[in-house]
């Protein structure tokens, strides 16, 4: 790890004690505004898989691949107190290395954790675990069955993660784990499928379509995390506003040309997803603009007292200024 | 940001005279009698910032369809509603019905008398078939007039949200059964009463006639209905017949206290399923022709 540490960055140890925190994926938009918020009060160290963010000369930023030996070596160095666990590696890489990386490299994660005193820990799971299924009741709420590994093997490590974070959860109840499922998160710096797509001056929509969605601004999940972190609150949260819009209308809101995408036969398209290789309309996520998965944030926001500032008109006013530049 | 801002001018300005433009608002204009919007606009319904609700119903975007019913509802079918006294003003409540038809015409009919109830006007919800959010289109428009799968979460929340929520407990039982059949209720679903017993939610039975001379099957040809994925495919009329339609609605029924076996609940079903045979004979008794 020590030869990929970002040059420019300055040592972690302070004289006042202050409580660590390591964020994983510290290179993305999320996580640099969750570091932004925890800075005030914390020791931040950053990692990511992809390269040492800059994040200012207090913070150590490292280039470092969770599932590697090196990762043991921050913990070394740092005296992490908790963990806010974001870096996860998304549909670009092949099933196995998300695999390893997600998986065994959160499991790994968390058994330094707990070798190393961690005492919270809060992991970024996402809305997908429930699968877009035809049958899914709305506002689904935490205890709603994981249905995306049946649907498709794309997203098994994504469920996955998550047993993996509920057995931790339960077994070792000094860690203070806290699992956030939120909707769709969008908004400035965004760069998931959803956001890419959002961008996009025309987007693929499934002719006769068109789903419930539901969209958290980018600000609001960096302080719905920061909340999880600062907060004691183990178990499992959803995380979305009490609003909801049809995708077609979402396009419309965003200032997006509709593609009509035959939506019969059923396997057309995935097919076509597939074939036209597009980025961000991946073809395991195309049930989920066929039907909706509503989930209900009610228990985050009673147990964090968390409200979204941002309304989802904000997302969208986000993406239609950015075609008109 | 607001919804006038959406729409191109300042929050204090008075709304701007609506033009149609849109060929679906000029239909609107066309379709929506000014008292049926007045009554749409009174509905008041939760929802999120966009008009619409968790389950996609929009009362804004269903102007058209409830538009296009009203006119079928009194032309076409010619419905008399008997008894709409008894769906309570305000409150949670289910409302237990005969199916028939082969379509959800039935639901569609008792959904329209509710909204135009002289006493109380309601926008029922509806628990629909679980084919349906796989048919393209068709899935879209019965969430956004309020139509949601039958699944007993999203009857227990909505209960929880004071709806009215219309259930057809024969299921496609009831709606595919054949002509020969017609007016003979078929196995029950005890679902309903477990919802109702948990949410304390009044009982509203209805009895529907009509509905089964809409569209006449003769049989159900299974091969198509299997090559489709469909529940049944009718022999049947083309489009529907032009019945008279009666709906009567009953007097509300409580169900209170414990049940020790689920022989108990199917006793109470069965004391649903005699409230609706009784309105069903009443209304085949006080037709006076078909069409």
């Amino acid at each position: 790890m020590s030869q990929e540490q970002d040059a420019s960055v300055a040592s972690g140890s302070s004289s006042a004690r202050r409580p660590t925190v390591l964020v994983t994926g510290a290179a993305g938009t999320l996580a640099r505004q969750v570091i932004r918020g925890l800075k005030a009060d914390h020791e931040v160290v950053a990692v990511d898989f992809r390269y040492a963010a800059r994040l200012g000369p207090r913070v150590p930023s490292y280039k470092v691949d969770v599932t590697k030996r090196g990762f043991e070596d921050v913990f070394r160095k740092h005296d992490i107190d908790g963990i806010v666990h974001i870096g996860r590696i998304g549909e670009d890489s092949s099933r196995e290395s998300r695999y390893n990386a997600n998986v065994l490299g959160s499991r790994r994660m968390f058994d330094l954790a707990l070798n190393y005193g961690v005492r919270k820990v809060v992991v970024l799971s996402t809305f997908y675990v429930y699968g877009a299924d035809a049958y899914n009741p709305a506002l689904l709420d935490e205890a709603s069955p994981l249905k995306a590994s049946n649907l498709t093997m794309d997203l098994v490590d994504s469920v996955e993660l998550e047993n993996l974070a509920n057995i931790y959860l339960w077994r070792y109840p000094e860690l203070d784990m806290t699992i956030l499922r939120p909707c769709h998160i969008a908004g400035p710096g965004v760069r998931n499928t959803m956001s890419l797509l959002l961008s996009q001056p025309m987007a693929p929509f499934l002719v006769g379509f068109s789903p419930m969605m539901q969209f958290l601004h980018v600000d609001d999940m960096a302080r719905a995390v920061e909340m999880a972190f600062r907060h004691r609150g183990r178990g499992i949260y959803n995380v979305a506003p009490q609003d909801w819009l049809p995708y077609q209308d979402v396009l419309r809101e965003c200032g997006c040309l509709g593609l009509p995408v035959p939506s019969l036969p059923p396997n057309v398209p995935a097919t076509l997803s597939r074939l036209m290789r597009w980025k961000a309309f991946p073809s395991f996520l195309v049930d989920y603009f066929k039907y909706p998965v509503v989930i209900d944030g009610a228990l985050f926001r009673k147990t964090f007292g968390f409200e979204p500032e941002h309304s989802m008109a904000a997302v969208f006013e986000h993406y239609r200024h950015k075609k008109k530049r | 940001m607001s919804t006038e801002l959406r729409k191109g001018h300042a929050p204090g300005d008075a709304p701007p005279p609506p033009l149609p433009r849109k060929p679906v608002e000029v239909l609107e204009r066309l379709l929506v009698p000014e008292d049926l919007e007045a009554a749409l606009a009174r509905l008041d319904r939760p929802s999120g910032s966009y008009d619409y609700d968790p389950w996609g119903l929009s009362i804004e975007r269903s102007k058209l369809f409830v538009g296009l019913v009203k006119r079928l509802y009194d032309n076409y079918f010619r419905v008399t509603a008997h008894g709409l006294e008894n769906v309570p003003a305000k409150g949670r409540a289910l409302i237990i019905a005969n199916h028939s038809g082969q379509l959800p015409i039935d639901a569609t009919l008792m959904a329209m008398a509710m909204l135009t109830s002289p006493y109380a006007p309601r926008a029922p919800r509806a628990m629909i078939e679980r084919f349906f959010p796989k048919v393209p289109f068709v899935g879209n428009l019965l969430n956004r007039v309020g139509a949601v799968i039958g699944d007993p979460l999203n009857c227990s929340r909505m209960l929880e949200n004071e709806e009215a929520i219309i259930v057809f407990p024969e299921g496609v039982r009831g709606s595919g059964k054949l002509y020969r059949d017609r007016y003979q209720l078929q196995r029950f679903g005890a679902g309903f009463m477990h919802l109702a017993m948990e949410h304390r939610a009044p009982i509203v039975p209805v009895g529907v006639v009509g509905c089964e001379e809409t569209m006449p099957s003769l049989a159900d040809i299974k091969p198509i209905s299997r090559l489709l994925g469909l529940p049944y495919f009718p022999l049947t009329t083309l489009v529907p017949l032009p019945a008279r339609v009666s709906l009567y609605f009953g007097e509300p029924m409580e169900f209170a206290g414990e049940v020790t076996s689920e022989a108990d609940v199917v006793a109470r079903v069965d004391q649903v399923k005699d409230a609706i045979r009784g309105l069903i004979a009443r209304g085949l008794s006080e037709r006076e022709s078909i069409f």
